[in-house]
């Protein structure tokens, strides 16, 4: 917001007058070489249960910082609390655990700064795929460690949807008309248009993720198609549970975390990655450039990347580690559940999961500018769901 | 004055609608003992199980006290500033009176959001740290026109010769305002003052963005609603929340007992009361 | 003493609320909805100082939803007002003028109560009475009627928003209902006018301050809501409140953001002004 105050010449007058803080104070002149002195609180912008007492409790007792959360219900807050204050956290808020389609923006928008990667012992460890993906590494810059990730999958109820759902052709046919769901997330056109690039190939869209107006006119007219057939958008995890268990809704795309709780709930559901594929999300602890307990901030990313605490954390929540050594310990919390949560996949797996990445107009398919940015993405989705 | 049949109908009509009022909250009551944390209908079992949890969880609690702080600190402004900007409203005739009116409304007819981010940016521009008073400032800018609409009201319906009876009798201003004012005004103080502590205790979306890292009541209850885990203990807690204000909402109640004298008497019964 | 010099009085009384609103609340409105004239730099996010009507263009543009959004807003806020008005009138006057005492005692708390329960939590219990295996759907089955299938559609939206409202028009309306004299009720009988009469001429009009009273809370509360719509509503069911949400968050498009928040602004100016045409701010 003070990007906007400067311009008023009298607004600025009254500020020289009272003390505002000053954007850009913080670790932002380059990386620091090693991580210092705890501060004693570390105040975070989160997924709910991405600092879990079980395994954060250790953490404040072995480092003395204090963690202060923010539970964020959708990217888009996350982004907007980040923008707050001024930006850069607003001089409040160290880490953010944003996920691929909120990363780039708090990248392109400032409010990030990179982050030195031997610092955090764990990344070593990391699939190679986590290690610098698209949506937090630019130009060879690290913005964050990543942290969780998990797809975005096909959820059924076993009762009464036979036979088991092959395609995301399920959830764009008239067949379960007024029982589908999906995300209220304009990320769900890449879904869309993960859909097209499979059964219409003429669209020539190479990813999913960069599409050309031409090509997000389709999306947006699929999506337009998909609308009478939802019973409605889901807005968080719980949504979408309570209408699977209730029966508002047989089939719809959700994560493992929702199939989890509703097997536990005894509810007859299960999920499957269709053959077109799928797209999924990843999850950075990302630094803010303002943020006032960067050492702290380090501490906690080196913590949790480690092979025990990722398998805690991918328990709690119902998501998968990026750090593979997690494995065994999944299996001794819960047998079986590093092959349940896909950890102990060959490589090959996630080249059928297009992670999550912020549109931007840069191609890198095409070599041009002429993408949809995701403020375009925004207005699509609007139109789809205004 | 009323017929038979009318007030049949009326009583009636006024059960159904307390009715409607409490079904949902006693459907909330016996989601607090739900053994399941989904919620389904009807429930699987019955437990107390989430009373403990709630119990021990020290975000509850601290949450609890400060939406109770900060309700406290917003009811008071806003029937500080609301009464006076109703009785100079009520009273005075001036250049510009309707769009005070008009100013006090915006922010409850604005989107929560808008508020927030306006008073976030003014925060920062100040450079005031978020404190619980950033919290309050931004609900007693929504729950001030409260307090004011239902002073106003009232004090449309009353007459200032009431004031001027007063003190032709020789009452001085501590006498007028208790014998005179007070009845005349105590319904609707104590309503809108109810009223706009149950709009700041209830306050989310205004509340993320002038909040540092306190957490209000509502704020938990949205991430516990988000999370699902521990969804039953947000039944809980309002449960709990609703049993506990029983006590104060109904001595709010009792101290407005008696006014109904004006309208009984008519005007020569403050008098008669009086002497 | 408290006639000297009225307009100082005026002054007095109104400086200490107006001068902290307009230093707090309003300068930082009128910094938005100046930013609503510039527009977005799509690339990097920031705000770019060019002064133009592209964001007004684009909100009023048919072709776009956002008008459609805002005409669904204003009439689910307008039908919930006339909902609960009609709600709360007979409670209200029950409450204020056939109670007995320790009755009154007892509706007004039973009125109130609700209020403490969290809104949110509320209204995530009328998700679940209104679901498909929820209590409503439990008990038409079981006096032999089908389904209903209300959840997630702009039905469910008016029914929960009439029900979190509620308390806020029935206060209004009881406040007013108890203030009319008896002597007035007494003579309109004398003067051989029957009960609908009475209501017409007499009650209603007195107690007009505090409908207006309890409309506003009740209009201008759904007006500026968006967390409703994302519990309860269906898949046409976004308010202006979730499109301005959803702005604030890419790239800080708030420019576009504060165009759309101009609408309830205006709204709620032309409501006031209607209010005060129907005479409901002059004492008579």
């Amino acid at each position: 917001m003070i990007r906007i105050k400067r311009a008023h010449v009298l607004a600025a007058v009254v500020a020289a007058a009272l003390c505002v803080p000053a954007a850009g104070i913080g670790a932002g002149h380059g990386v620091p070489t090693k991580v210092g002195k705890g501060e004693g609180a570390l105040n975070v912008i989160e997924w709910a249960a991405y600092t879990d007492p079980s395994f954060a409790k250790a953490f404040q007792k072995q480092t003395g910082c204090v963690i202060h959360r923010k539970d964020a219900g959708s990217s888009n807050e996350m982004v907007a609390l980040m923008r707050s204050g001024g930006g850069g956290g607003g001089g409040q808020y160290d880490l953010v655990s944003a996920s691929g389609d909120a990363s780039l923006r708090l990248i392109y928008g400032g409010d990030v700064q990179p982050v030195n990667v031997n610092l955090i012992p764990s990344w070593k460890q990391f699939l190679p795929i986590f290690k610098s993906p698209a949506h937090n590494t630019v130009g060879g810059v690290h913005y964050g460690v990543s942290v969780q990730w998990g797809p975005n999958t096909l959820i059924y109820n076993t009762k009464s949807v036979k036979p088991a759902p092959t395609t995301w052709g399920a959830i764009y046919s008239s067949k379960y008309k007024g029982k589908i769901t999906v995300p209220n997330n304009p990320i769900q056109i890449a879904d869309a248009a993960l859909y097209l690039m499979k059964t219409q190939p003429k669209l020539g869209i190479k990813d999913p993720y960069e599409l050309t107006k031409s090509q997000l006119d389709s999306a947006t007219s699929l999506l337009k198609k998909q609308k009478p057939l939802l019973k409605r958008y889901w807005n968080s995890a719980t949504d979408e549970i309570s209408d699977f268990k209730n029966g508002d809704v047989l089939i719809g795309a959700g994560w493992p975390y929702q199939t989890l709780q509703l097997k536990a709930a005894k509810a007859p559901v299960a999920e499957t990655i269709p053959r077109e594929g799928a797209t999924g999300w990843a999850d950075t602890w990302m630094l803010a450039k303002r943020a006032p307990h960067p050492n702290c901030a380090y501490k906690w990313m080196a913590y949790v990347t480690q092979p025990q605490i990722e398998a805690k954390q991918a328990l709690v929540f119902g998501e998968t580690p990026v750090n593979p050594k997690a494995c065994p310990y999944m299996n001794k919390l819960q047998k079986g559940s590093c092959a349940a949560y896909h950890l102990n996949q060959p490589l090959s797996y996630y080249s059928t999961i297009h992670f999550w990445k912020t549109p931007v107009a840069k191609c890198g398919w095409q070599k041009s500018d002429s993408c949809m940015d995701y403020n375009a993405w925004q207005q699509a989705w609007t139109q789809v769901t205004g | 004055m009323e017929t038979r049949a009318t007030r049949i109908g009326l009583a009636t009509w006024s059960v159904l609608v307390i009715l409607f009022l409490w079904i949902p909250l006693v459907i909330i009551a016996i989601y607090a003992f739900n053994s399941s944390n989904v919620q389904s209908w009807p429930i699987p079992g019955w437990t107390f199980h989430w009373f403990r949890v709630a119990w021990h969880n020290d975000d509850a609690r601290n949450s609890l006290l400060l939406s109770v702080k900060v309700g406290a600190a917003t009811t008071g402004i806003a029937i500080v500033l609301g009464t006076m900007a109703a009785t100079a409203i009520a009273r005075f005739n001036f250049f510009g009176r309707e769009s005070v009116s008009f100013l006090l409304v915006l922010p409850i007819a604005l989107p929560g959001i808008i508020t927030g981010m306006a008073l976030n940016s003014f925060y920062v521009f100040a450079g005031l740290g978020f404190s619980m008073w950033t919290i309050v400032i931004g609900h007693a800018t929504f729950c001030v026109v409260i307090v004011y609409n239902n002073v106003l009201a009232r004090l449309r319906r009353s007459s200032t010769s009431l004031l001027e009876a007063s003190s032709d009798l020789g009452a001085d201003g501590w006498q007028t305002f208790w014998f005179v004012v007070w009845p005349v005004l105590s319904v609707a103080l104590v309503a809108g003052g109810l009223l706009a502590f149950a709009l700041s205790f209830d306050e989310v979306v205004v509340t993320t963005f002038t909040a540092g890292a306190q957490q209000t009541l509502p704020i938990f209850i949205l991430d516990n609603l988000r999370q699902g885990q521990q969804l039953p203990i947000i039944n809980v807690v309002a449960f709990v929340v609703i049993v506990l204000t029983v006590f104060p909402v109904a001595l709010a109640q009792r101290l407005t007992q008696d006014t109904g004298v004006i309208r009984r008497g008519g005007t020569a019964a403050v008098v008669a009361k009086e002497a | 003493m408290l006639w000297r010099r009225p307009w100082l009085k005026a002054l007095g009384l109104l400086t200490p609320p107006m001068a902290a609103f307009l230093l707090v609340y309003v300068g930082a409105l009128v910094v938005l909805f100046v930013s609503s004239f510039w527009t977005v730099d799509s690339f990097t996010g920031k705000v770019i100082h060019h002064w133009g009507l592209s964001n007004y263009r684009q909100i009023f543009d048919t072709s776009q939803p956002y008008l459609r959004i805002a005409g669904r807003t204003i009439g689910i806020a307008a039908a919930v007002t006339v909902t609960d008005a009609v709600l709360a009138f007979p409670l209200g006057y029950f409450m204020a003028r056939l109670a007995k005492p320790r009755m009154r005692a007892l509706l007004f708390v039973m009125v109130l109560l609700p209020l403490w329960s969290s809104y949110l939590v509320r209204i995530y219990a009328w998700r679940t009475i209104l679901s498909h295996d929820g209590a409503i759907n439990w008990a038409l089955n079981g006096i032999g009627l089908p389904d209903q299938n209300i959840a997630y559609t702009n039905w469910a939206m008016w029914i929960v928003f009439s029900y979190v409202w509620l308390p806020f028009m029935v206060v209004p309306v009881y406040a007013a209902l108890e203030r009319i004299p008896n002597s007035y009720l007494e003579a309109s009988a004398d003067m051989g006018a029957r009960g609908s009469r009475t209501l017409r001429s007499i009650i209603v009009p007195l107690a007009l301050p505090g409908i207006v009273a309890g409309s506003i809370f009740t209009f201008s509360l759904t007006l500026g809501d968006f967390i409703t719509p994302l519990l309860v509503g269906g898949p046409s069911s976004s308010f202006i409140g979730n499109v301005v949400y959803d702005f604030i968050g890419i790239n800080a498009n708030i420019p576009f953001a504060a165009a759309f928040a101009v609408v309830p602004v205006l709204v709620m100016g032309i409501y006031l002004t209607i209010a005060r045409r129907l005479g409901a701010f002059e004492a008579f």
